[in-house]
């Protein structure tokens, strides 16, 4: 921000993911909870952009699934295709992973996997705002993960699931120290889970902001923008496909690990 | 002085990244060579290599983390 | 810049409760922070509270959205919405009828295979019994052609048989009747002889006995024949 006043360049790379109320304008200084001052927030109720774009979320997945197989047709047309693709996909992920018992919770792997994919994409619109980028958004899917999967693994197993814990094939004498390794990793799990997915949503956004900053470059020096505005034009292109490449296999990890965290609660043993 | 701190910790920490990216392409040229050497077995592996680049890329987001917590949140 | 002046806003609430002189030395230290974090804002407006609000009213972030706590509620409310109403949907709707017609589409296919296989067993036995009837119809014409040629073969050996015997009864009726022919023949030559030989030996002036002549002229033709 610093070198905004010398150069007349505008890096804004953060501003796309501000929260803002959709219908009513924040004015300054009326949010500070640290001096008790709120009555500018946003409540909790209230639709804002994140609800907007959560929304169409929501919509773009139901036209998918809903209306696309509307036709329950034998030989089906390029929407139910995709949708037939998608649930193949997923359901064969599972029962890979998990076998045959992990197929009762294929309705919450395929909802996360659905959401996530869409806002993904969804977010990669112009003007749009992604809500994966958010950590308050990836941390409560992360969480969800990682509650259910431990609370499930306790209502399975019992007392048996700490043998997750407790490598019975390493020696005895360093089976505490990794006990103890085992005990970070588990929950360090969420933690990776969720910045995973928003750090690198948020990174190619913010670089395609970066880039599209210097994009302006030919309005305020024509002798270095002719050379710097079609690199950043053409850098925007290049980060703005691997976006459209991550956006799917972000999603596709994030899925897969929670197929690997259910199997660790289905099958505890090391 | 303070924000000198700031940048010179942000850029520091990007050299986290270059880890992550050689993690990464170790993964997936071993994948690349093993698939080459038994092409009927790559197919069954490909959920262990997205599984083992997402291990190998999480500590280069958590130094990115590092990178935009230093810029823009301490 | 974000935590600087959330450290900078607490001196200020403090010093609210404070006596009215150090309230006004701590906000100005509080402004000092503010202007200095945030490069642009100016500091003219002397708190600090202010000077966070100019950065937001041009447009910008302060730090990192992500981490602006106050707005998670909302994020979190209207994210556990989007995903209850998801999971309803895809638990309910769509998966169980997307499954329908896997499932149905499976059944289809297996179907149709049976069908086809069916199909393809029908036509090896409809394949078969046109063989059989195909080696039926040449076994009988085999039979009709060998009863044909029996048949011709049986007249052929009658009618060759008739005619032999035609040809035998007329060879010997001809034989008897050369024979016939022959031995008037012989009787008439026989007879001549004899009565040319009386004459010859009457001529010759003797009388000759007939039995003797004849006796003579049959040895004569005896020993002709």
């Amino acid at each position: 921000m610093a070198t905004e006043a010398e150069t007349g360049l505008a890096f804004h790379p953060m501003d796309q993911f501000v929260v803002k109320p959709l219908f009513r304008h924040i004015e300054p200084g009326t949010c500070v909870p640290s001096q008790n001052i709120t009555e500018g927030c946003i409540r909790w109720y209230e639709p804002t952009n994140a609800t907007l774009w959560l929304g169409l979320t929501a919509l773009a997945i139901i036209a998918l699934f809903v209306f696309g197989t509307r036709g329950r047709a034998i030989i089906p047309n390029r929407v139910q295709s995709i949708a037939e693709m998608t649930y193949g996909m997923v359901y064969k992920m599972l029962e890979d992973i998990c076998g045959k018992e992990g197929l009762k919770y294929f309705p919450f792997v395929m909802t996360l996997f659905c959401f996530i994919v869409f806002s993904n994409y969804l977010g990669l619109l112009p003007k749009s705002f992604s809500t994966t980028s958010q950590i308050a958004v990836t941390g409560v899917l992360a969480l969800m993960v990682f509650l259910g999967v431990t609370i499930l693994g306790f209502v399975k197993n019992g007392a048996h699931f700490l043998g997750l814990f407790w490598v019975s094939s390493a020696p005895l004498a360093l089976r505490p120290v990794l006990a103890l390794i085992e005990l970070i990793s588990y929950f360090v799990r969420p933690v990776s889970h969720s910045i995973r997915l928003a750090g690198n949503v948020m990174a190619g956004h913010a670089v395609i902001k970066v880039f599209a900053a210097f994009g302006a470059m030919l309005l305020i020096s024509p002798i270095i923008g002719i050379v710097v505005t079609p690199l950043s034009v053409l850098g925007i292109v290049g980060v703005y496909g691997l976006e459209m490449l991550v956006a799917i296999i972000q999603a596709y990890v994030f899925t897969i690990l929670t197929c690997v965290y259910l199997k660790d609660a289905l099958h505890p043993s090391h | 002085m303070e924000l000198m701190g700031q940048y010179l910790g942000a850029g520091l920490a990007c050299i986290g990244m270059a880890g992550a990216a050689i993690g990464v392409g170790n993964v997936a040229g071993n994948y690349l060579s093993g698939a080459l050497r038994n092409p009927s077995a790559a197919a069954s592996q490909t959920a262990t290599l997205f599984i083992g680049m997402a291990f190998a890329e999480a500590l280069g987001i958590f130094s990115f983390l590092v990178a935009l917590l230093l810029l823009f949140a301490v | 810049m974000f935590s600087l002046l959330q450290a900078a806003a607490p001196t200020a609430a403090e010093t609210d409760t404070h006596a009215a002189p150090a309230n006004a030395e701590a906000a100005a230290a509080a402004a000092g922070h503010g202007a200095d974090a945030a490069a642009h804002a100016p500091a003219a407006t002397g708190h600090a509270v202010e000077a966070a609000g100019h950065a937001e009213a041009a447009g910008q972030a302060v730090g990192m959205p992500q981490l602006d706590i106050t707005t998670f509620g909302n994020q979190i409310f209207w994210l556990l919405v989007t995903l209850a109403v998801l999971y309803w949907v895809l638990s309910k709707v769509a998966l169980p009828r997307i499954d329908a017609v896997i499932s149905d589409r499976q059944g289809a296919i297996t179907g149709d295979l049976m069908q086809a296989e069916e199909y393809k067993k029908k036509a090896k036995d409809a394949e078969a019994a046109y063989d059989k009837a195909l080696s039926d119809a040449r076994a009988e014409a085999h039979k009709i052609v060998a009863a044909q040629k029996a048949d011709i073969q049986k007249d052929l050996d009658n009618a060759i048989a008739k005619a032999d015997a035609e040809i035998a009864a007329r060879t010997s009726e001809s034989e008897k009747r050369i024979g016939a022919i022959r031995d008037s023949a012989t009787a008439d030559a026989r007879s001549v002889a004899r009565d040319v030989t009386a004459e010859l030996v009457r001529a010759f002036g003797g009388n000759a006995d007939q039995g003797a002549i004849d006796a003579a002229v049959d040895a004569r033709l005896k020993g002709a024949a």
